[in-house]
C-alpha cells in the first residue's frame, strides 16, 4: 500500500507540470492566467472566513467546556465494537449537515491529536471523501421545485457510509 | 439549520462549562478560537489561490473543456434517458469536472443549471426524476481528486507531509462513487419497471 503515499507525493507536481506545460504548448500567457485565477481564490477564502470564525468559536467552547469529550464518551461503547474511534463520530454526523462545522471539528482533532496521528489522518481522509448531504439536497431540489425525492437520500447515505468504511480500512492498512 | 446547530453548540457548551467549573477555559477558548480561525484563513489564502491560479491556467490551455468533452460517454452511461444533444449534458459534465478538480464553488452553479433543465424535462413534476436522483447521488458520493482545503489545514497544524492523504482519499472517493453509480442504475431500473406496470393497468 506504500504506492498510495508515492502517488500522493507525485500528483501535485505532476499536475503543475502537465498544466503549465500544456499552457506553454498552446501559447497562453501562463503567468498572467495564474495571477487572475489566484485572485478568485482570495475571494473564495474571504467569503468563508466569517463562517469559519463563528464555527471555530463554537467548537472551541464545546471542547473547553468538556462537552465534546462527554459526547465521545457516550458513543465509545458502541463505536469500540465497530473498531471506529468515537472521537470521529461527531465529525461524520456533522459533515452531513455542514461542511464548515465539520472542518472546525477536524481542526479540533488536529489540535488535540496532531494531523499525523491515526485519528488525524483518518478524519482528513473521511472529510475528503464525503459531502454535505442535507445542505446539497435542499439547495438542488429547491432549484428543481421537487418535493418527493424518491431514493435519493438512501443513495446518498449509502455512498457516505461507503466512504467512511473504506477510509477506515485504507487508513489502517496504509498508516496503521 | 445551521442557525439551530450553532446556537445549541454555544448554549450547551457554556452550560456544560459552568456546571463543570471550566468557565475560565471556555472564556479563553472563545477568544483564542477566533484568532486561530484567522491564522488558518491566511494559510488557506495561499494554498487556495495557488489552486485556483493553476486551474485558471488549465482553463485557458483548453484542458477543462477537453476533460468536459472527454467525459461525455460517462454522462451518456449515467443518464441514458436524457436526449443526446440536450444542453443539460453540458451542464452535468461541467458540474462533474468542477467537482473532480475541487472547485466546489464553480460546481454548484452548474449543478443548479442542470437541475433547472432536468425540471423542464421532468415536466415540472414535484416528484424527482431518476436523472435528478443520479445527479445528487453522484455529487454527494464526492468526486474530488485533490482535497486542497484539507491539505491546507494539515499544513497549518504542522503535518510533516500534508499531502500524504491524497492516495487514500482517492481510493475512498472512487469506492463511494462506484457504490453511488451502481445504486443509481439499479434504482432507475426499478422506477422504470414500476412505471411500466402502472401504465399497463
Amino acid at each position: 500500500m506504500r504506492f498510495l503515499i508515492y502517488l500522493s507525493d507525485y500528483i501535485i507536481p505532476f499536475l503543475f507540470f502537465y498544466i503549465v506545460g500544456m499552457g506553454l504548448f498552446s501559447k497562453q500567457q501562463v503567468f498572467d492566467d495564474f495571477i487572475s485565477g489566484a485572485k478568485e481564490g482570495f475571494k473564495v477564502v474571504l467569503d468563508i472566513m466569517p463562517t469559519l470564525i463563528g464555527l471555530m468559536v463554537a467548537i472551541g467552547i464545546m471542547r473547553a467546556s468538556g462537552l465534546l469529550q462527554i459526547i465521545s464518551g457516550l458513543l465509545s461503547p458502541f463505536t469500540d465494537k465497530l473498531h471506529f474511534p468515537s472521537e470521529a463520530v461527531p465529525l461524520v454526523i456533522i459533515k452531513m449537515f455542514s461542511s464548515s462545522a465539520a472542518t472546525s471539528l477536524l481542526l479540533d482533532i488536529f489540535k488535540e491529536h496532531g494531523p499525523d496521528s491515526f485519528l488525524g489522518r483518518l478524519t482528513s481522509i473521511i472529510l475528503s471523501s464525503t459531502e454535505t448531504i442535507f445542505y446539497t439536497l435542499a439547495v438542488y431540489f429547491m432549484a428543481a421545485g421537487v418535493k418527493k425525492i424518491r431514493y435519493t437520500l438512501i443513495g446518498c447515505l449509502l455512498t457516505t457510509l461507503t466512504g467512511v468504511i473504506v477510509s477506515t480500512i485504507v487508513t489502517r492498512l496504509v498508516f496503521g | 439549520m445551521l442557525n439551530y446547530l450553532w446556537g445549541f453548540m454555544i448554549v450547551l457548551g457554556i452550560t456544560v462549562g459552568v456546571l463543570r467549573g471550566e468557565i475560565a477555559a471556555v472564556s479563553n477558548a472563545t477568544i483564542n478560537s477566533s484568532k486561530e480561525a484567522v491564522s488558518l484563513c491566511i494559510t488557506m489564502l495561499g494554498i487556495m489561490a495557488m489552486w485556483t491560479g493553476i486551474m485558471q491556467v488549465a482553463k485557458k490551455a483548453g484542458l477543462v473543456a477537453a476533460f468536459t468533452k472527454a467525459i461525455r460517454p460517462v454522462i451518456r452511461f449515467l443518464y441514458p434517458d436524457i436526449p443526446k444533444d440536450h444542453i443539460v449534458n453540458e451542464y452535468i459534465a461541467s458540474n462533474m469536472i468542477a467537482n473532480i478538480l475541487g472547485l466546489g464553488w464553480a460546481a454548484t452553479p452548474m449543478g443548479l443549471m442542470a437541475m433547472k433543465e432536468l425540471r423542464a424535462l421532468n415536466k415540472n413534476s414535484e416528484v424527482a426524476s431518476p436523472d435528478m436522483c443520479t445527479l445528487l447521488i453522484i455529487n454527494i458520493s464526492s468526486l474530488q481528486l485533490i482535497p486542497v482545503n484539507i491539505i491546507a489545514y494539515r499544513s497549518q497544524y504542522g503535518s510533516v507531509n500534508p499531502a500524504e492523504i491524497i492516495g487514500c482519499g482517492l481510493i475512498a472517493t472512487v469506492c463511494s462513487t462506484f457504490v453511488g453509480v451502481v445504486f443509481s442504475a439499479i434504482a432507475r431500473r426499478r422506477v422504470k419497471r414500476s412505471m411500466m406496470k402502472g401504465s399497463s393497468r
